[in-house]
């Protein structure tokens, strides 16, 4: 598990937090309002994260490897090629056994798997080019409850560690099953293998309750009061206001590029 | 191996593209209502002590995540966490926790999308915990004299959990027309069900340990049953909707008005956008296809130039500096 930020410094990294948020949500909400088989807006959005992820100074390659994980959801769209869409067609796949493919019915699946291809890369940008306390900073300023981006910080605080201790764990439970090459990789029945792994998740949570008592105890001493520290709200930089100006019209003018040739 | 991405936790994570527009927005309100309400409740128990501890478990049940024993074929079972955390924490905090999880999931990882993180938060953070906390309580009582009572309890609850918080995730898919409801229910519902296996055969090892070392700790669910009817309430009217809804909409493929709706919607706002730019094929090129290509590349050119001119020139120094502390 890996943090996603990358310093290098581009004009992007140095925008405001807020604008970035802001921006990266409308420009989801206005490639999903952007109606089914809409390609040349679909293009164009494509065309516009591409060039952001270029300004960002982040390698191509990052962008589309992160970008594939949202490959085996993929797979909840695809029965719309085959659900007896208006029109369809029979085609024989095997002996006797017809597949209705719909075209129409293809087209949406075709849609919603690159409207969702567009969508992760504006979410990879986001987290690739804030650096955390920047993002929480902004949701503060965005009204996010102050609490909850408590509970986020000491969240994040505490995630790398705990999450190096799982994969100590996992080590450990591997050096401990050695099995014959070529058998499942851990050994005994499956009871057996869940109950193992069930004993080790019991152990995460009861050490991470008792980290929490010591983390609070250590907390109070340091003249904790229930709030964590918040820097102060500063206003938006001019830069940061062209991003908008210009962006969010940017965005609308896609979309009603996308109403007028999607269908 | 074919199976394994699917067979995770991950296919619970709704990425963008998949809601429309209008049932995210419905389900962000929703969340955000009850995760006030997990707000208040939790702060008004815990006081001060809840940032700690909640973090600090978010940051257990995410990185517990990564745990998963070998099921069979290169498949392997995982653990989401909802189960676990309703009983060690009881039902509010249990749905902060996993908003935790699944925001930080959503906008650092990318593992579900950020229009999506309503829905997201709704299925896994609160169907989830609501659901487990209501097998929980009702198994665990059935169970009152034997003291194996909170296994089952724990297994059932597990499984509860994952199964029912997927049915919601079809029925979402559904609605937005996304995936035909009468594949995308039973499919969903199936994979569930076998992954919610996974899911319970960890979270009752985890309660066999916990018993044998920290019995007190495994009170957290029902110290405080009274401030908790609510979450029975929601949990059991999320189960029996869920029970009638899905073999209904099962049963209409593609015929929940809502797309209809949205349809009509879209038809309607693309007829008076026409009325307002009636032609906008670029004038002087007669082969509509080439005039297509050349409209395609010419906007193409204009976006990547408005984006490049935004990148490059807008910037005066002193934001360079204020943004470099």
């Amino acid at each position: 598990m890996r943090e996603l930020y990358k310093n290098v410094g581009s004009r992007i990294h140095q925008l405001d937090a807020r604008v970035k948020i802001t921006l990266t949500l409308a420009f989801i909400i206005f490639l999903n309002l952007t109606p089914f088989k809409a390609w040349p807006a679909y293009i164009l959005f494509l065309t516009l994260i591409i060039s952001v992820a270029l300004f960002s100074r982040l390698s191509f390659g990052f962008v589309q490897k992160r970008s594939l994980m949202v490959l085996p959801f993929i797979l909840a769209a695809v029965p719309l090629t085959f659900t007896r869409q208006l029109p369809y067609v029979l085609v024989p796949v095997f002996q006797g056994i017809e597949v209705p493919y719909s075209p129409e019915g293809f087209e949406r699946f075709a849609s919603i798997a690159f409207k969702s291809w567009i969508s992760v890369q504006a979410a990879i940008i986001l987290a690739a080019t804030s650096r955390f306390p920047d993002l929480m900073n902004a949701l503060m300023q965005l009204r996010v409850p102050k609490i909850f981006i408590s509970i986020i910080g000491l969240m994040w605080r505490y995630l790398f560690l705990i999450s190096e201790e799982v994969i100590r764990m996992m080590r450990a439970r591997a050096s401990r099953s050695a099995t014959m090459p070529g058998s499942h990789p851990m050994s005994g029945s499956i009871f057996r293998r869940a109950s193992v792994t069930g004993g080790m998740a019991g152990s995460l949570f009861l050490r991470s309750l008792e980290r929490s008592d010591r983390v609070y105890a250590a907390m109070l001493s340091r003249g904790y009061n229930g709030e964590l520290p918040a820097s102060e709200a500063t206003a938006l930089a001019g830069q940061d206001w062209w991003f908008l100006i210009i962006g969010i019209p940017l965005l609308a003018f896609l979309w009603i590029l996308g109403m007028l040739t999607g269908g | 191996m074919l199976f394994s991405p699917v067979l995770s936790p991950q296919a619970m994570h709704i990425p963008d593209g998949f809601l429309s527009v209008i049932v995210s927005i419905v389900l962000w309100v929703i969340s955000a209502i009850v995760v006030g309400i997990a707000l208040k409740k939790t702060n008004n128990e815990l006081g001060e002590r809840e940032a700690p501890l909640m973090g600090i478990l978010a940051a257990a049940i995410f990185a517990g995540q990564m745990l998963n024993f070998s099921v069979t074929g290169g498949t392997s079972g995982h653990l989401l966490g909802a189960a676990i955390a309703v009983i060690l924490l009881g039902p509010w905090p249990a749905v902060l926790v996993m908003t935790s999880v699944v925001s930080v999931q959503a906008l650092l990882f990318q593992d579900g999308g950020i229009l999506a993180l309503g829905a997201n938060i709704m299925n896994m953070a609160i169907v989830g915990v609501f659901v487990a906390y209501t097998v929980y309580a009702l198994v665990s009582y059935l169970f009152k004299k034997q003291s194996r009572g909170i296994y089952v309890a724990g297994f059932v609850a597990a499984w509860s959990s994952i199964f029912f918080a997927s049915l919601f995730c079809a029925l979402q898919l559904a609605v937005s027309g996304t995936s035909p409801a009468n594949i995308s229910i039973p499919a969903m519902g199936a994979i569930h069900a076998l992954i919610g296996i996974g899911e319970g055969l960890i979270t009752t090892g985890a309660l066999v340990l916990l018993s044998a070392t920290r019995k007190d700790l495994l009170r957290g669910g029902d110290n405080k049953p009274a401030s908790n009817k609510g979450v029975i309430i929601g949990g059991s009217i999320l189960v029996l909707a869920l029970v009638a809804l899905s073999p209904m909409a099962s049963s209409h493929p593609d015929g929940l008005e809502w797309v209809a709706d949205q349809h009509g919607f879209i038809e309607l706002a693309k007829a008076s956008l026409f009325q307002i730019v009636p032609d906008y094929a670029i004038p002087g090129i007669s082969n509509i296809a080439l005039a297509t290509i050349a409209a395609g590349i010419l906007g193409a050119v204009i976006v990547f130039s408005v984006a490049y001119g935004i990148a490059r020139t807008a910037i005066p120094t002193s934001t360079q500096e204020s943004n470099q502390r």
